[in-house]
């Protein structure tokens, strides 16, 4: 390094002022733009990851308006501590459909990522109206209005072409609806499948009757399909333990 | 700045003028300021040397340093620094640590577990924590339930029996409860006799006119309740069915109810509306067979387990 180096030099010539300045900034343009490039390699590739249903999406728009991710993460880090409390570490691919995705870097209450089929239906809807009533020292407000309001499901078609616009595989033509069928089966193309997603997301919260009423769909039957979904699409005992060392 | 002030500085102009007098004072950055500058890009140099830094072609640059681990397989594999591989390496060594426990958990039968003052100690501690990160939420931290929703853990009152093999198959698979509603097919004089005869049968305040008409209508195939909670009324552990007799509640809130026409009311409610719930979620899947089996010694240890 050259000691008799004048900042003077760069300041009095703005020719030499602009390329560096230039140099500078596509440093952090290019650790940003880059990784984008080569982002079919950082995905893991495992299997049973697919889009969320007409019934859990709406969910997780419900979990998106009532703000819970302020509180709750969705993404397990891979330290000992959350591996033996919340479960195997999330992974890139397992939020590869989340258009925003969730990971989250703030935790009052405990992450998420995999809460699905840890707790039943009957925890989740009384958790969700009265928090202290199962985890007494609990500071998460009520939410008992989800119980009963009743589920907008007029515009879920219109949802899912929202995120069909951003990647997300929702069909609309016979063609895009035989290629999720090659690509996740005919039970989940099925549900993947724009113009049937009122019928879809109906049948499911009957079938299911997330909120242990069966008078009609509310906003506690999709939040709770949504949370019961979460981190249930990858069957780790498929994989060995450090099946995933190599994606980092 | 006042004038003043700007008079008493002794700092040097970059010796350009323009108009005439308009200069420019010239504030290098400090010295320290610069040098630490330095030491931060020749930090950042080895930073990339050591741990995976740039992107590169498909790939990115790994680093030199390295981490390793056993994975599941048995295989003992190196890998260049990142953090799932620590979390291996982590693990390893909690494992190591554990295994002289683990070791004895797997060879020993429940009953020896039980009866071994150390690995009782382990399970105590191990236990508690399983339980709450996984149970609490439901059963709460002591195991104690709640009325209404979660049974409780600390009596000696098994819903589908407290040996440690039907500990372990609840853990494992789960279990799912179910009583139907009978005001679809009972009146309401009906439902009320029955629950007289429940109450009767708790050994708590009655009528004991309807509860005799409810003693009959139990056993008749009109209410059926005997398919379940058999003639006797103690219940079926293969089933589910509680035992009716030893006033032990989990579904009808009879504790919390002050009056004795409160407690006949919440047994009605339950008689008429039925149950739907008592989901509990099968742990197979997501603790390991070593989890599980602390467990089961932890939950049969908690209660009377039998």
């Amino acid at each position: 390094m050259n000691f008799n180096f004048k900042h003077e030099w760069i300041e009095t010539n703005i020719g030499l002022m602009s390329v560096l300045t230039m140099l500078a900034i596509s440093v952090g343009g290019l650790v940003e733009i880059a990784p984008l490039f080569l982002i079919d390699e950082t995905i893991e590739k495992v299997e049973g990851v697919r889009p969320y249903t007409p019934l859990e999406q709406r969910g997780r728009d419900i979990y998106i308006r009532e703000g819970c991710y302020t509180c709750h993460s969705q993404m397990i880090r891979p330290f000992r501590d959350e591996k033996l409390r919340y479960g195997h570490y999330s992974l890139a691919a397992e939020s590869q459909y989340d258009h925003p995705f969730q990971w989250g870097s703030k935790r009052t209450g405990p992450d998420l990522a995999r809460v699905g089929g840890k707790y039943s239906n009957e925890w989740h809807v009384q958790h969700m109206v009265a928090p202290r009533s199962m985890v007494p020292e609990s500071v998460m407000p009520n939410y008992p209005w989800l119980l009963s309001t009743p589920l907008d499901i007029s515009d879920v078609a219109g949802r899912m072409k929202a995120l069909r616009k951003v990647g997300v595989p929702y069909s609309l033509s016979q063609a895009e609806y035989d290629a999720n069928v090659t690509k996740f089966g005919e039970t989940v193309a099925k549900q993947l499948h724009i113009p049937d997603a009122q019928k879809n997301l109906v049948e499911q919260a009957n079938f299911g009757n997330y909120d242990g009423d069966r008078s009609g769909i509310s906003e506690m039957d999709a939040l709770v399909a949504y949370l019961q979904v979460l981190g249930t699409m990858v069957d780790f005992s498929k994989y060995a333990d450090d099946a995933f060392v190599g994606d980092r | 700045m006042s004038e003043q002030k700007l008079q008493s500085q002794t700092v040097q102009t970059t010796g350009h003028a323009w108009d005439g007098d308009l200069q420019e004072y010239n504030n290098p950055l400090p010295v320290w300021w610069v040098y630490t500058f330095y030491a931060t890009v020749v930090f950042a140099l080895v930073y990339w040397t050591i741990y995976p830094s740039w992107p590169l072609g498909k790939g990115w640059i790994g680093g030199v340093s390295e981490i390793t681990y056993v994975n599941s397989e048995g295989e003992t594999k190196t890998h260049s620094w990142n953090t799932r591989a620590l979390l291996m390496a982590d693990m390893n060594k909690a494992a190591l640590a554990q295994k002289p426990y683990f070791d004895k958990i797997e060879a020993m039968s429940y009953e020896q577990i039980a009866r071994d003052p150390e690995m009782n100690g382990f399970i105590l501690s191990a236990g508690k924590v399983l339980f709450a990160d996984n149970c609490a939420a439901c059963h709460q931290a002591g195991g104690q339930g709640v009325i209404g929703f979660f049974p409780n853990l600390t009596d000696d009152d098994w819903l589908y029996g407290g040996s440690f093999e039907k500990v372990h198959e609840t853990l494992m698979d789960g279990r799912r409860g179910y009583m139907p509603a009978f005001n679809e097919v009972l009146n309401g004089q009906q439902i009320d006799q029955l629950a007289h005869y429940v109450a009767s049968r708790a050994g708590i305040g009655h009528d004991a006119g309807k509860a005799a008409a409810g003693d009959v209508l139990f056993r008749s195939e009109t209410a059926a309740c005997f398919y379940c909670h058999t003639s006797e009324a103690t219940g079926r552990q293969d089933m589910g069915a509680p035992n009716l007799t030893d006033n032990v509640w989990l579904w009808a809130d009879v504790p919390g109810a002050e009056t004795g026409e409160g407690k006949v009311a919440a047994i009605r409610s339950v008689i008429a509306g039925g149950l739907n719930k008592g989901v509990m979620p099968a742990w197979a899947g997501r603790l390991t067979p070593e989890q599980i089996k602390v467990l089961t010694v932890y939950v049969h240890e908690l209660g009377g387990g039998q």
